[in-house]
C-alpha cells in the first residue's frame, strides 16, 4: 500500500517541469553514469545535501538498478523531487519501487543472556537426543543380529570379508609403523628418566606393561576410529543423500543387515588382531632401542618381557579391543544414518563420528582400568 | 544452418571451438554468435556438450583450440586481472543454483558486490540485497534463510538474485527450469522474460524444456554432431530437414509445447482484440 503511494508520487514528481522544481531548496545534479561503481560516493553526496532536495537526472547517460535505488530511496525517505529523468531512468525507478518490499536480510537475534540460555538448552536437548538415538540404534543392530541368527542364510559373508580387508589388512602398515615409533618413544623417554636412579633395566618393564595393557589397544582404537569410523559415516551418509538407503528399504533389504552389521562385525573381529599386531610392533620398536642404546641383547629382552608381563595384561588388552571396535563402528554407522539433506552434513557427521567414538573409547578405557584393577588384575 | 541476423550487435562470438576430454571429442568446430538484447536458447541431446560450451565461454573449461569473444574481449589465455573486468559484467545461474551453503540468501547476493565494491557500506549493501531478492520473486522472509532451507524453485530464484547482483549485461542460465514443476517453471520463464526486458539483458540459456524454448527464446541454437548445426527462430528451424531437429520439435512433447504456445498467443490475441 505504502509502496504504491510512493511509487505514484514518484511518477508525479518525475513528470513535473524542471523549471518549477528549482524553486525551493537545493538541487543535486547527477551526470554521467550512475552505477554501482559510484554507489558509495553518490550516496554520501546525496546525504550531504539539505532538504528539501531536487534531484536533476538530465545529465545522466547510464543508470543501473543501484543508481536507481539511491534516487528512489531519497524520494521515499526525504520526499525529494526528481526532474529530467529519461524514459529508461523512469522505468528503472519504477522497477526498484516495485521491488521495494520489506525483505528481511538478517536473522532475528535475541539478546545475549537469553541467547546463551537458549543455546545451552538446545545443546542439552540435542545431546540427550543423540544419546537416546545411539541407544535406539544399538537396539536396532541387536534386532538385526537376532534376525540373522534366525535366518543365517541372509548373512552377507562377502560384505564382511570385504570389510576385513578394508578395516584390517589395509590398516596393518600404518598401525604397525605408528606402534613401532611409539615403542621407541616410550623406551627412549623411560630410559632417560630411569637412568637418574640407575634403573635403566626397568625400561623393559615399562615398555612391556604399558604397550600390552594400555597403549597397544588404545592407539589402535584411535587409528581405526580415524580411518574406518570416519569412512563408515561418510559412506553411509553419502548413500543416505543419494537415496540408496531409501531404495534398499523399498526393495525390502534392511540397511542395518546389509550395511551396519557387516561393518560392525568386521571391526569387532579385526580390532583384537590389529591391537595384537600393534603390541608386537611396539615391543619390537622398544626392543631395538634398548638393544642399540642400552646394550641389552634381544634374547635377554624377550626373557625379561616374559618375566615382567603377567598374562592378565594381554587379556586386558585383548578384551578391550573388540569392545572399542564395536563402539567405533556403532558411532560411525549411527552418524552416517543421521545424515539428512545436503552434502555439507556428510562432512560434519563424519567429524562427529570420529570425535564421539574416540571420546567413548577413552571413557570406556578408564572404566576398564578401574574394573580390572579392582578384580585383582594388577 | 541459418545465419546471424543483419542488425546483430554480437555479445558472444565463438569461432572454431574444439573441446575434448582425452580421446573423446565433445566439440569440433563450434561457431555461434549471440546478439545484444536477445534470449538465445541452446538445445541438444544429452552429452552433446551444452554445459561444456557454456563453461568454455565463461572460462571454466580451457578449449583445445578456437576463438571466444565475450563483450568484445578475447576470452582465451587472459590473465586474472583482465578477466575480472569481464566477470563483473556477467551473471551466471548454475544448474543446481551453486549457492554458497554456509551463507544466507542475502549474504549470497552480497558476495559479488563485496568482491568488486568493498567500500559499499553494510546498510546500503543490505538494501541492494533486499531489492534484488524481491526482484527475483522470492518471498520477503527468504533473506536470512540458508540454501538448505529452500525449495528447488527458491534456490533457482536465489541463484538468479546472486547472478543479477552486479546488474550484468549478460546472463548465463544453465537449465533454469530443470527440476521445477510446470507451474513454477512457467513462473520462472516469465520472470526471466520480464527481467530481460526491464534490465535490457542478453541471455544465454541452456535448456531441455520445450515450453521454455517456445515461451521466451528469440533464437535457438541446436548442438549436434559436435557442432552447432543450426541457429534461428523456431519456425526457421522447423523448415530445416535435419532428422534430430525434426524429431525434437515434432515429437509428441514438441508438438504439445507448440500447441500450448499457440493457444497462449491466441488467448492473448483475443483479449487484446
Amino acid at each position: 500500500m505504502l509502496q504504491r503511494k510512493i511509487s505514484r508520487s514518484l511518477s508525479q514528481e518525475m513528470e513535473r517541469d524542471p523549471a518549477n522544481g528549482d524553486g525551493d531548496g537545493a538541487t543535486y545534479r547527477m551526470a554521467g553514469s550512475i552505477t554501482i561503481a559510484r554507489a558509495g560516493t553518490t550516496a554520501r553526496e546525496i546525504d550531504a545535501e539539505p532538504d528539501p532536495l531536487t534531484i536533476d537526472l538530465s545529465g545522466v547517460t547510464r543508470m543501473d538498478t543501484v543508481g536507481a535505488w539511491l534516487v528512489y530511496r531519497t524520494v521515499r525517505d526525504r520526499h525529494a523531487k526528481v526532474v529530467g529523468a529519461s524514459a529508461e531512468a523512469k522505468s528503472l525507478l519504477e522497477q526498484v519501487a516495485e521491488a521495494d518490499k520489506p525483505v528481511r536480510v538478517h536473522p532475528e537475534e535475541s539478546a545475549g543472556f537469553t541467547r546463551v540460555l537458549r543455546e545451552l538448552g538446545e545443546w542439552v536437548a540435542e545431546a540427550g537426543e543423540t544419546l537416546l538415538g545411539l541407544l535406539g540404534f544399538f537396539g536396532a543392530t541387536l534386532i538385526g543380529f537376532a534376525n540373522l541368527l534366525r535366518r543365517p542364510k541372509r548373512f552377507r559373508v562377502n560384505a564382511v570379508v570385504q570389510r576385513f580387508d578394508v578395516v584390517g589388512v589395509r590398516a596393518l602398515g600404518i598401525i604397525g609403523l605408528m606402534s613401532f615409533l611409539i615403542g621407541i618413544v616410550i623406551a627412549q623417554q623411560g630410559a632417560v628418566q630411569l637412568a637418574q636412579f640407575g634403573a635403566e633395566v626397568y625400561t623393559i618393564n615399562l615398555i612391556g606393561r604399558i604397550t600390552v595393557r594400555e597403549l597397544g589397544t588404545l592407539m589402535t582404537a584411535i587409528m581405526v576410529a580415524g580411518r574406518s569410523g570416519s569412512a563408515f559415516a561418510a559412506q553411509i551418509g553419502t548413500m543416505k543423500i543419494t537415496e540408496e538407503i531409501d531404495a534398499m528399504r523399498t526393495i525390502g533389504v534392511s540397511p542395518v543387515e546389509a550395511l551396519v552389521i557387516p561393518r560392525l562385525m568386521a571391526t569387532v573381529i579385526m580390532m583384537p588382531l590389529l591391537a595384537f599386531w600393534a603390541m608386537l610392533l611396539a615391543l619390537l620398536g622398544g626392543g631395538i632401542f634398548v638393544w642399540l642404546s642400552l646394550g641389552i641383547p634381544p634374547l635377554t629382552y624377550i626373557q625379561r618381557l616374559q618375566e615382567v608381563i603377567p598374562i592378565t595384561d594381554l587379556w586386558i588388552g585383548l578384551i578391550k579391543a573388540p569392545v572399542f571396535g564395536f563402539i567405533i563402528a556403532l558411532a560411525g554407522c549411527f552418524q552416517g544414518m543421521l545424515v539428512e539433506g545436503n552434502s555439507e552434513e556428510v562432512g560434519s557427521r563424519t567429524t562427529t563420528a570420529v570425535v564421539q567414538s574416540i571420546f567413548l573409547v577413552i571413557v570406556l578405557d578408564a572404566v576398564f582400568a578401574v574394573f580390572f584393577s579392582s578384580i585383582g588384575w594388577k | 544452418m541459418i545465419g546471424v541476423p543483419k542488425d546483430c550487435d554480437p555479445v558472444i562470438t565463438v569461432h572454431g571451438l574444439r573441446n575434448a576430454f582425452g580421446e573423446q571429442v565433445i566439440h569440433d568446430g563450434v561457431d555461434l554468435t549471440v546478439c545484444r538484447g536477445e534470449i538465445l536458447g541452446v538445445v541438444g541431446g544429452s552429452g552433446t556438450g551444452k554445459s561444456v560450451l557454456m563453461r568454455s565461454i565463461i572460462g571454466l573449461q580451457k578449449p583445445e583450440s578456437g576463438e571466444i569473444e565475450v563483450l568484445g574481449e578475447n576470452m582465451i589465455d587472459r590473465d586474472e586481472d583482465e578477466a575480472k573486468n569481464i566477470r563483473r559484467r556477467w551473471g551466471i545461474l548454475f544448474q543446481n543454483g551453486a549457492l554458497f551453503s554456509t551463507l544466507t540468501v542475502a549474504e549470497n547476493v552480497e558476495v559479488p558486490i563485496r568482491e568488486y565494491f568493498p567500500y559499499i557500506k553494510q546498510p546500503l549493501l543490505d538494501e541492494i540485497a533486499s531489492y534484488k531478492i524481491a526482484m527475483s520473486g522470492l518471498p520477503p522472509d527468504a533473506g536470512p534463510k540458508f540454501p538448505s532451507e529452500l525449495s528447488g524453485g527458491m534456490i533457482k530464484r536465489a541463484g538468479l538474485a546472486r547472478a543479477l547482483a552486479l546488474d550484468p549485461e549478460l546472463l548465463f542460465l544453465d537449465e533454469p527450469t530443470a527440476g521445477l514443476d510446470p507451474i513454477a517453471a512457467a513462473g520462472f520463464d516469465e520472470l526471466i522474460r520480464s527481467l530481460q526486458k526491464k534490465l535490457d539483458l542478453t541471455v544465454f540459456l541452456i535448456t531441455h524444456d520445450l515450453d521454455t524454448l517456445y515461451a521466451i527464446c528469440d533464437r535457438v541454437a541446436v548442438l549436434a554432431d559436435k557442432k552447432v548445426i543450426a541457429v534461428g527462430t523456431i519456425p526457421q528451424l522447423l523448415a530445416l530437414d535435419h532428422p534430430w531437429i525434426q524429431e525434437y520439435f515434432n515429437g509428441p512433447r514438441g508438438r504439445a509445447a507448440a500447441d500450448t504456445a499457440q493457444e497462449h498467443a491466441e488467448t492473448l490475441g483475443s483479449i487484446e482484440a
